[in-house]
């Protein structure tokens, strides 16, 4: 199992300099001569010049992408084009608010996702898996935002107990924060525990379906025993990958929640500077992001097959 | 009323008249709009009244019609990038499982790359690139997609050809694209349609998430993302405009998935919890 | 009633939630120590009596009427808990699957000792050394540390055996056995068998066997149900049933059953023009061999077929001749010209002089096409035929194989096994073949209808001259349809020659153990086969 491990551990650092170079390849090759995209048509040559050398561009490209990657792996993610501050003095206190606020969303939204997934298998074809089954179908069709602005009426106009604005800033105290991110917190939690619980369900039920389930019940076991030993044992891997697979899109629905509560989170901060076309910061941002994402995929792997158990007992 | 040779359920009925409406409004929006489209008929958000069911936009457009015309881009845009990507997404998938081999191996390598880096992400930094219109909004949206019709399709060809009678078919010496049409397509549309429903929801939700956060559908044109947007400052206020335009996405996603979710349960079987014990 | 009589299901009652009934009417008495063989083709309702003895239901179906009784307890009237503490504890369950019917998760030995613990029958400690004791009966390998292990690390027989002990582990009265050896291998079969006969014996426990295999019942069985469509066909003691039959039903099955053992075609034909020679073929997947040094020829009008146990390559073997696995040496001739290895360089005519009919007649015909479009298309496909000469020869097909014109309009869901099958041959036929390769073409299909195929396959022969290379692990199969035979064991041919000849001594080792391992219908053929084994 160890080798297992180190090769999936192995296969997300490859995956990892996959994505930077895809990142690289659209950012850097595809769009052409970002020099005179950026000096725009009226540039002289020799001004085009100076900025190409500045900026490194006449070199060739997998020079430029390991320099880039070099820089990037010291904390080093270039120069934003908008107001030339360095990128990583922004980035890194929006990444810890964005973390924050993932973080807030997620440990309210996961064991109650998955408990009551796991409740509503129990209870299928009942009235309240029926209940639940069209309410979280409702809660993932409808967009983030419409959730947000409907917290918001509620809980910051006709009743203000919570602001609809989510400023932080530094030296704010933890009480204060989770108390201003409450409602962003509250919409991600709405939308990813709706996903969860509908994802957690499903594999649930799928493993009250195979016979060894059905072994247990012909055994005269009771149905919690069947349920605590037989199925959500088996159930484990699964459901980490569903927990995963929300994770990872709890910190996409990030981005739209930050920009309804002007939340200032690294997903603001992109959306900021794709508006403005500032390559060098929607790259960070993109970096920062998919390696969030390829990091929660390596470690629902990795405990999958931790509790898996015809890898934990080989031959 | 039946369809595909059932009774569809309350429900679901709510979710085919939810869609059949919204269909209708799409294609016939300019004849139902009471109002030109750029038409400034009354005060910043002014309220609900005889002339204006749904009261004023920002600048005074009447809501009621900008939701009308809007219907008509974020449905149109969604459905050409659906389309698109299964186009894209079917026949590379069932190439990939027909051929196998190298050409898989490659194909799904590609996928697995392009789906390690989240679909918004990816879509932020191409637009971030290349500025936003509605073309590269289209193929952007498309090409990212279909990376998951291609997964699905992929799935479902795998399954199939290692059947018999799609084994029966290459030994009769038949060719690629004759035992796609023929032998694989049609028994894979059943999975199909349930996930163009799906990924229609996601797209649509997607233009309009992109169009809320200002770089999707660019104004001058209305679509019920940026309509959003633009009405956003007014929940300060404690008015609904923003809502309008956010429950009219809401709806239709909602009516959607409610056909698809019947769609997909008339198939499914009881489970093992269901047993008499 | 006798107070010996430990299960008793009166005029059971099962339907599916939308109203099919799949049990209708049965009665079932099983007194203590007896063993009742239930036998029928699928979807007779065998499966569905087993758990129903159970006051058990699968998903989507109900027991909606009859009673059942276990030791003078009626299941249905009685609560959920009380229904619970019958179940594992006086009345348990032996599943076809045992791979599948232990939790992965949790050791061998903890699952047995599972249902005496929560039933408290007896404390954890006496049901560990009665599980070592249940092991050791089953002769299991090293049954004392056997228990440590889990269902992934032990073989398939074994785990059959073990999931024997998990329905031991209370002493129960009344143990269901579903089909307990179907999914064995021929030779692992026999020795499960009598260790479960042994074991049933050895504790004085009442059985009710499930199976369609007449003389696996008869080795076991003290009598014997006939069931067909959820109903009861006929009931007797077991030499009753086997040898004087009372209904044409169960007569029918006997008969087919007999027939199996006796060799139909002792004399391969006079012409031995060979349309198919096999030279020094080896093949296989990646770096690994599948078939080595095949050797073999089959001639114009002969059914040549190919035995061996699961793995034995026999269908890697039809997989080299249609080019689906290309051979790695050697050549493969069709009347005299060689084929390539690879289907994709074999020009259109070869293609059609191989015709292949596959094993599942479920899966090897399109769903979404009609039986017009199945078999008109190598019709048109080889011979470029207008439209209307296609119409006219489907029709001929379809009557050629036994079935009424107007089934063209017809889609596969709306055939029976049998005549999908049917329909399998006719697109093989279709393309006016030289050699048909018969995948297992009878082994998903019931004994009567499988039967009827056969006399089809031999009818057709007899008719169109066309050449068979039928592959079966069916020897009862072989028997009956082959002029010529070869014994294949890893990959190799060990034997060939006129059927006759290999089923009579002198034999190969291995052929002799295959041969042995088949039931046969005669009750005392398990005893005997025991005997010889221990003498040798």
């Amino acid at each position: 199992m160890p080798r297992l491990i180190a090769t999936r551990a192995a296969l997300g650092v490859l995956t990892l300099l996959a994505v930077s170079a895809v990142i690289f390849i659209c950012t850097q090759i595809l769009p052409g001569d970002v020099a005179s995209a950026v000096l725009g048509q009226q540039a002289t040559p020799e001004s085009l010049q100076v900025f190409r050398q500045e900026l490194g561009l006449d070199k060739p490209a997998y020079i430029r992408y390991f320099s880039w990657l070099f820089g990037v792996l010291h904390g080093d993610f270039g120069i934003a084009l908008t107001n030339q501050r360095n990128i990583i003095e922004e980035l890194w206190p929006r990444f810890l608010n964005t973390l924050f606020l993932a973080s807030y969303a997620a440990v309210l939204a996961v064991p109650l996702g998955v408990g009551l997934g796991i409740l509503s298998a129990l209870r299928e074809g009942k009235f309240s898996d029926r209940f639940s089954n069209i309410v979280t179908l409702i809660a993932i069709s409808v967009p983030e935002f419409f959730v947000g602005y409907i917290l918001i009426i509620l809980f910051a106009i006709d009743f203000p107990w919570f602001p609809s604005l989510a400023t932080v800033f530094e030296g704010m105290g933890v009480g204060e924060r989770l108390y201003v991110a409450t409602l962003p917190a509250l919409t991600l939690v709405l939308v990813v525990t709706a996903h969860m619980l509908r994802m957690t369900r499903s594999s649930v039920l799928s493993i009250m379906s195979t016979p060894y389930v059905e072994m247990a019940f012909l055994k005269g076991l009771t149905r919690s025993r069947v349920i605590g030993r037989h199925a959500l044992p088996n159930a484990a891997g699964p459901i980490i990958s569903v927990v995963a697979l929300d994770l990872a899109y709890l910190v996409v629905g990030v981005v739209v929640v930050e920009n309804v509560f002007v939340y200032p989170g690294v997903g603001q901060y992109m959306v900021d500077a794709v508006s403005k076309r500032d390559v060098p910061v929607v790259q960070a941002c993109g970096l920062v992001f998919a390696a969030v994402f390829v990091g929660l995929n390596t470690i629902a792997d990795i405990l999958s097959i931790i509790v898996n158990p015809r890898l934990r007992h080989p031959r | 009323m039946t369809l595909f040779g059932h009774r569809p359920p309350l429900f679901a009925q709510i979710g085919l008249a939810i869609v059949v409406i919204n269909l209708l409004v799409a294609i016939f929006g300019p004849w139902l709009a009471p109002y030109d489209q750029s038409q400034s008929v009354g005060d910043t958000w002014a309220p609900s009244s005889a002339h204006m069911l749904l009261g004023a936009d920002q600048i005074g457009r009447d809501m009621l019609t900008r939701l009308i015309y809007g219907a008509r881009m974020t449905i149109g845009i969604a459905a050409a990038t659906t389309a698109l990507s299964f186009l894209i997404g079917i026949t590379l998938g069932f190439t990939a499982a027909v051929v196998g081999k190298w050409v898989d191996v490659a194909l799904s390598r590609v996928v697995d790359i392009m789906l390690s880096i989240p679909q918004l992400i990816f879509a932020l930094i191409i637009l971030g690139v290349f500025g936003s219109s509605i073309p590269v909004l289209i193929i952007t949206i498309a090409v990212l997609d279909s990376t998951r019709v291609f997964r699905l399709a992929r799935a479902l060809g795998m399954n199939l050809t290692v059947l018999e009678f799609v084994e029966a078919a290459r030994l009769r010496g038949e060719g690629l694209w004759w035992v796609i049409r023929r032998e694989i397509l049609p028994n894979a549309a059943a999975p199909l349609i349930s996930e163009f429903g799906l990924r229609f929801c996601f797209n649509f939700l997607f233009v309009a998430a992109l169009s809320f956060l200002g770089i999707g559908v660019q104004p001058p044109y209305a679509d019920w993302g940026g309509m959003v947007r633009d009405n956003a400052p007014a929940i300060n206020f404690g008015l609904y405009a923003p809502l309008y335009p956010a429950l009219a996405i809401a709806a239709l996603t909602v009516g959607v998935n409610l056909v698809v979710d019947w769609l997909l349960s008339i198939d499914a079987r009881p489970s093992g919890a269901q047993a008499e014990m | 009633m006798s107070d010996d009589l430990v299960l008793h299901l009166e005029q059971l009652k099962v339907e599916t939630i939308k109203g099919a009934v799949l049990v209708d009417n049965v009665d079932v008495t099983l007194r203590r120590g007896e063993i009742l063989g239930l036998i029928g083709e699928s979807g007779a309702g065998k499966s569905t009596i087993g758990l129903a003895s159970m006051a058990y239901a699968r998903a989507g179906c109900r027991i909606t009427g009859g009673n059942i009784i276990i030791n003078g307890t009626e299941l249905r009237a009685s609560t959920a808990a009380q229904r619970r503490n019958f179940r594992g504890k006086s009345i348990a369950y032996i599943a076809q699957s045992a791979a599948a019917s232990f939790n992965p998760a949790m050791t061998l030995m903890e699952q047995v000792c599972e249902a005496p613990v929560t039933h408290g029958v007896m404390p954890r400690a006496e049901a560990q050394a009665y599980a070592v004791r249940l092991f050791r009966t089953l002769q299991l390998p090293n049954p004392e540390t056997f228990g440590d292990r889990y269902p992934h690390q032990v073989s398939g027989g074994q785990l059959q055996r073990a999931m024997a002990a998990m329905a031991m582990s209370c002493r129960p009265d009344v143990i269901v056995l579903d089909e307990p050896t179907t999914a064995l291998d021929v030779t692992t079969q026999i020795e499960v068998l009598a260790l479960l006969r042994d074991l049933i014996r050895e504790f004085g426990t009442a059985g009710l066997y499930i199976t369609h295999d007449l003389a696996v019942v008869a080795q076991i069985a003290h009598r014997i149900m006939v069931l067909r469509h959820g109903k009861m066909v006929e009931v007797g003691a077991a030499k009753q049933v086997l040898e004087e039959p009372a209904t044409p039903y169960a007569t029918a099955l006997v008969n087919e059953r007999r027939e199996s053992e006796h060799i139909a075609l002792p004399e391969p034909p006079k012409n031995v023009h060979p349309v198919l020679v096999i030279k020094d073929v080896d093949a296989g997947y990646g770096d690994v061999p599948v078939v080595k040094g095949i050797n073999l020829s089959i001639a114009r009008g002969e059914t040549f077929a190919i035995v061996g146990e699961s793995g034995s390559g026999k269908s890697s073997m039809a997989r080299v001749v249609v080019g689906l696995l290309p051979r790695w040496t050697g050549d493969v001739r069709l009347d005299g010209e060689s084929l390539s290895p690879a289907l994709p360089q074999r020009p259109r005519d070869r293609l059609r002089r191989v015709q292949m009919v596959h094993q599942m007649p479920d899966v090897a015909l399109n769903p979404r096409q009609t039986l017009a479009e199945i078999i008109g298309r190598p019709v048109g496909f080889y011979f470029n035929r207008p439209r209307s000469a296609i119409k006219q020869r489907v029709v001929e097909l379809l009557q050629l194989v036994g079935l009424p014109p107007d089934f063209v309009s017809r889609r596969p869901g709306q055939l029976s096994g049998g005549q999908k099958q049917r329909v399998c041959i006719a697109r093989a036929l279709a393309a006016e073949p030289d050699l048909i390769i018969c995948d297992e073409p009878t082994s998903a299909l019931d004994p009567l209808v499988a039967e009827e195929v056969l006399k089809i396959l031999r009818r057709l022969q007899d008719e169109l001259g066309v050449a068979y290379m039928f592959i079966t692990h069916d020897l009862g199969t072989v028997r009956r349809i082959a002029h010529r035979t070869a014994v294949m064991l890893k990959g190799e041919i060990i034997a060939q020659g006129p059927t006759a000849d290999i089923f009579s001594p002198p034999f190969h080792p291995y052929t002799e153990r295959l041969i042995a391992s088949v039931p046969e219908m005669d009750t005392q053929w398990l005893d005997g086969v025991l005997e010889r084994r221990t003498l040798q």
